[in-house]
């Protein structure tokens, strides 16, 4: 044992602990989100283990609700998919944001990192990884897995419980309106700049009038238009340190 | 309304792979890749671009009401937005919405 002793020992126990306390706290937005999910996938016809083998091979809450709601308008399975990706598209943000933390892990341990790599997971790592630079990989590691473990936990719970509940829900409840209202609220405390704004306004007004377009096409398109809006807001206002 | 078992065990799988493949990607293989600057910069806003525009057409249109506009709805909708910037909550919005239309549909009939 020659290698130099460090200043703090690394401690990847402590670091995993620390996640699970930091991941718990998730639980009050979990619940609600996990459970529409399991109703709204009841009512489409999906029998509890579909719905979660639907959370455990794509494990991705608003792209799960946006193809449940186009595979019952009967939407093309390309449009489906496309949908389901460019609702994905901030997950390879949270990869390329990762990986000069993580990169370094062993590949067998970045293939699971990667599966488990979702909102709640990304915000929390990223930031403990900068409140605590001095983190080792595999403390970072055992961090990131700490905070997965009740979330994945609670989001199947969640799941399961929705999905019981299901039929039991009267049609009085105004049920088909908690999807839009969930994702308004998730979206609405984004909205921090100029640029957020421009973003939304477009993706709302763009999908709008595109709304003739096939297949739910025109959200693509609005989608696209939306990002390229924020950006030249972003560069036209001031700067704040971009980083 | 039912999904039909075939798609649903073709989309799954699909964008199982796919969901993954996006995450795997930098983490993975693509490691110290640079992205270009304004590729970077937009992916930043992919979340505020897409989930408006997701939801627009069932605020405006309820698929409830036949389509037509719902002043509940769109009340319930406004609430939930207000709510949430001025909260910076995802709770508080949830709850505002769901609050503001169970009372419209109560009043509004």
């Amino acid at each position: 044992m020659t290698a130099p002793q460090a200043l703090t020992i690394a401690d990847p126990r402590a670091a995993f602990l620390r996640g699970v306390r930091h991941g718990l706290p998730f639980f009050l937005v979990i619940m609600p989100f996990g459970m529409l999910f399991g109703v709204l996938g009841t009512e489409a016809g999906l029998n509890t283990s579909e719905v979660v083998a639907f959370s455990l091979t794509v494990f991705a809450g608003a792209a799960q609700f946006a193809a449940l709601q186009m595979m019952q308008t009967q939407a093309p399975i390309w449009a489906i998919l496309a949908t389901a990706m460019v609702v994905n598209l901030r997950l390879l943000m949270y990869s390329v944001a990762l990986t000069p933390h993580l990169g370094r892990a062993p590949l067998g341990i970045r293939a699971i990192i990667a599966y488990f790599l979702v909102d709640q997971s990304f915000a929390l790592a990223s930031a403990e990884y900068a409140r605590r630079p001095e983190m080792t990989v595999p403390e970072k590691t055992a961090y990131f897995f700490g905070v997965v473990l009740p979330v994945t936990a609670m989001w199947l719970a969640a799941n399961i419980a929705g999905s019981q509940m299901g039929q039991a829900i009267p049609p009085e409840y105004a049920l088909d309106f908690a999807l839009p209202i969930t994702f308004l609220a998730l979206v609405s405390p984004m909205l921090r700049s100029l640029a957020d704004l421009a973003a939304a306004l477009v993706s709302a007004g763009g999908t709008l009038a595109l709304i003739w377009l096939p297949y739910g096409t025109g959200l693509l398109v609005a989608a696209g238009l939306a990002m390229a809006a924020a950006v030249l807001v972003e560069n036209l206002t001031p700067a704040k340190s971009a980083s | 309304m039912s999904i039909d078992k075939s798609v649903l065990w073709t989309v799954m799988p699909l964008m199982a792979v796919g969901t993954y493949l996006i995450r795997f990607s930098f983490l993975g293989f693509l490691g110290a890749t640079p992205l270009p600057g304004w590729l970077r910069r937009a992916l930043r806003y992919t979340a505020v671009a897409v989930l408006p525009g997701l939801v627009a057409p069932a605020v405006l249109w309820p698929a409830a009401t036949g389509g037509d506009p719902d002043p509940a709805r769109l009340i319930a909708a406004l609430a939930t937005v207000i709510a949430g910037v001025a909260t910076r909550s995802m709770l508080a919005g949830i709850g505002a919405g769901g609050l503001t239309l169970f009372a419209t549909l109560a009043l509004l009939g």
